[in-house]
């Protein structure tokens, strides 16, 4: 049995893994904002078989709250192996261009507070020697773009946090997991027009379980973004400037 | 709001629908703004149009998708309308407990489930799945929320239980399960060949079995006329023969995974492909009568081994027709359809004949009635089959019968409203802002 804190456990993607956690009887902590969402969550994976389901209404950027769930979860479970980090927003760039305080929000929510959780968490985990870190960043993050370069920059803060955080903790038996998820079809993307490149959050669950399993730093989801965004990354940035991606 | 193409089982409409997503069973409906109608998608397992909506929106239905509570002690479960029957059996097989009813295919929703009523093979001994649903909430477009059961709202209980989706969102309901004792079933496949055998057959099984059903050939007039498979079963008792238990079986079909890969540009069904494959699956078991412990997964589900077996009719798609004569009639009525098909040589591999039992339905509209129920398959033709189904619809009204709305892409509104009299009171509890392609053609000129 293992025991896991969802930080974000009603994005969809988190959800997912959620439920391949209880069906193998797993013990969960589960954070996220909405309050009546999280109990509908938390009453699904226990039915599903999950051992222990706790939960915490916790907003990401409260700060001063990150210690408490930490120790919360580490309580209930009565100890601590993994850290999902799956909170996030879709930042609307648009706005972000003009309304310089709704930028940064979006920057702390998905980037700061990220930085945050980790460093608090990679300490813990360091200290008794093993364990894992699951972060969702995003393909977003490998190269800003001016369709979404707010969200993408945050997402490139984790990105670049994520990989010291692993290089310092692997020699101390913690395993550090990026996770560059593409188009998911989730709540979060239902107004925008599907294509062939979009996955369902349980494809992305499978990635991101078996990586926590078998180990793997970065993983693109589904696979192929890794081969789309080496080509993206090398695209000069004299051509770059003149595309619209 | 994105737009998306949507399809049902049978194909044959293929239409881009707004698209409303339904992130938590909390939240209020969120309405296209344009002022277009809904209708909630369960799994796209109907066979027409009864769960499209051309012009209009469609409710994500399937993303309610949680359970809320099991008690593994009673068998109570309470889920979101969204669940799939298939997701239940996973969680409640290895606990001892199995659905009341099911369908023929185990990838519906519980709520496609409720707004169709849907029956089983065990219809003659415990009716169908509205019988055993002990209640249900109901969202309205105006954001009221009702809870529905044979105590609370009665009226709304009786209208939502095959009420085709249009009477509200149902986001949760709850179930009494059944118990067994384990996934088996102890089954017998028998031959027979008239129709006058079959009925004796299903008389003389429904005492002793719960489940029955056949497959019926209808390729063939004259002397073959009428001839098929019987089968019945009974959940397995806990103590197995194990030599009897289907070795490698569970673990073999655990996850269907054969796929028809792409659409044939033709239909692979065809009068010559329709005789052959009749005539061997008539003689593919040697001896008359077959005695064997099932799985329940090749027992009641032997197509979602086949994924996306839809296909294999082509482009055009196909249509299902599906009827009930009343028992009176039944045995002509059965006769003259058989020889209706088989002379207009469109018969189809899947022609399923069951009897249908006198525990009564709940819902205004439900299809299942005491009496006799065929249902085929048809390849889309076009008019001329059309000219048979019109053939067909005379016999099933004459006899009293009826069509079922889910596997309907094609009835008139005379023949629903003859089929269905209570359809004047179940107007009353259509919700204002829901509608569908089904109700749309049905309720024409009213
Ligand atoms: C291989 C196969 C075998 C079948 N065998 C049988 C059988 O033996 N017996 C039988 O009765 N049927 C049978 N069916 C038909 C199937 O059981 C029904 O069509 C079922 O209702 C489909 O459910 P769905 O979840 O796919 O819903 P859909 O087909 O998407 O929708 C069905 C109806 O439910 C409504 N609906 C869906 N979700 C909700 C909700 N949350 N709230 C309110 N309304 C909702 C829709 O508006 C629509 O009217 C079979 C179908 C197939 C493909």
């Amino acid at each position: 049995m293992r025991k896991i804190l969802i930080v974000g456990a009603t994005s969809a993607m988190a959800e997912a893994c959620a439920r391949a956690w209880a069906q193998r009887g797993d013990a969960l902590f589960l954070a996220a904002r909405n309050a009546p969402q999280l109990q509908s969550i938390a009453d699904d994976l226990k039915a599903r078989g999950a051992q222990r389901v706790g939960s915490k209404v916790f907003d990401a950027n409260q700060f001063d709250q990150h210690a408490a769930l930490l120790a919360d979860a580490t309580r209930f479970m009565d100890g601590l192996d993994t850290v999902l980090i799956a909170h996030g927003t879709l930042s609307d760039q648009e706005r972000a261009q003009t309304d310089v305080p709704y930028a940064l929000g979006e920057i702390t929510t998905n980037g700061t507070s990220v930085v945050s959780l980790m460093s608090i968490a990679g300490e813990q985990l360091a200290q008794q020697g093993r364990g894992a870190i699951a972060v969702i960043s995003s393909v977003a993050g490998d190269r800003g773009r001016q369709s979404n370069y707010v969200y993408g920059s945050a997402k490139a803060l984790v990105s670049a946090f994520a990989s010291g955080l692993r290089q310092r903790l692997a020699k101390k038996g913690v395993h550090v997991i990026t996770v560059k998820p593409g188009f998911v079809d989730t709540p979060m993307t239902a107004h925008l027009k599907k294509g062939a490149l979009w996955v369902k959050p349980e494809q992305v669950a499978r990635d991101i379980t078996r990586a926590i399993d078998k180990g793997g730093n970065i993983v693109y989801t589904p696979g192929f973004w890794r081969w789309i965004m080496l080509i993206i990354k090398h695209i000069p940035e004299f051509v770059f400037i003149k595309i619209s991606l | 709001m994105s737009s998306q193409v949507f399809t049902s089982w049978g194909r044959v409409l293929r239409e881009a629908h707004e698209v409303v997503g339904l992130p938590s069973r909390h939240q209020p409906l969120s309405l296209p703004a344009s002022g277009a109608s809904v209708l909630p998608f369960g799994n796209g397992r109907s066979y027409g149009d009864s769960n499209l909506n051309p012009g209009g929106a469609l409710l994500q239905g399937g993303q309610l998708d949680r359970f809320i509570a099991f008690d593994p002690v009673t068998g109570l479960l309470r889920c979101e309308g969204g669940v799939l029957l298939s997701s239940i059996l996973k969680l409640v097989v290895p606990q001892g407990w199995f659905l009341p009813v099911t369908p023929g295919t185990q990838f519906v929703t519980v709520g496609g489930a409720i707004a169709n009523d849907v029956h089983g093979k065990n219809h003659h001994a415990t009716g169908s799945f509205g019988n055993h649903v002990t209640q249900l909430e109901l969202l309205r477009s105006d954001g009221s929320r009702r809870l529905c059961s044979l105590e609370q709202n009665a009226d709304w209980f009786a209208a939502t239980i095959g009420g085709l989706g249009l009477t509200g969102l149902i986001t949760w309901a709850e179930v009494q399960l059944r118990r067994v004792a384990n996934p088996y079933l102890d089954t017998e496949s028998i031959r027979f060949h008239s129709l006058e055998e079959f009925f004796e057959l299903s008389q003389a099984s429904e005492r002793d079995y719960e489940y029955t059903v056949s497959w019926i050939d209808c390729a063939f007039s004259g002397k073959r006329l009428g001839r098929g498979l019987f089968n019945r079963g009974n959940h397995a008792p806990a103590v197995l023969d194990v030599d009897a238990v289907p070795k490698g079986l569970p673990a073999g079909i655990a996850t269907p995974s054969r796929r028809v890969p792409i659409t044939p540009p033709v239909s692979l069904i065809n009068t010559l492909s329709l005789k052959s494959f009749n005539t061997l699956y008539f003689n593919k078991q040697r001896q008359d009568v077959v005695r064997s412990l099932q799985h329940y997964r090749p027992f009641f589900y032997p197509l979602d081994a086949l994924l996306e077996w839809n296909r294999i009719y082509g482009p055009k798609g196909f249509y299902q027709y599906q009827c009930v004569v009343p028992p009176e009639r039944a045995l002509s009525a059965t006769r003259a359809l058989l020889e209706a098909i088989a002379a207009s040589g469109m018969g189809s591999f899947l022609a399923v004949l069951k009897q249908f039992g006198t525990p009564a339905s709940r819902g205004m509209l439900s299809f299942p009635e005491p009496g006799t129920t065929l249902a085929l398959d048809f390849p889309n033709q076009g008019p001329k089959l059309h000219a048979l189904f019109a053939q067909l619809d005379r016999i099933v009204l004459d006899a009293g019968g009826r069509l079922y709305p889910a596997k309907d892409g094609r009835m008139s509104a005379a023949v629903f409203k003859a089929g269905y009299p209570r359809w004047t009171e179940f107007t009353s509890y259509v919700d204002p802002r829901f509608d569908s392609g089904f109700w749309r053609r049905v309720m024409e000129n009213s």
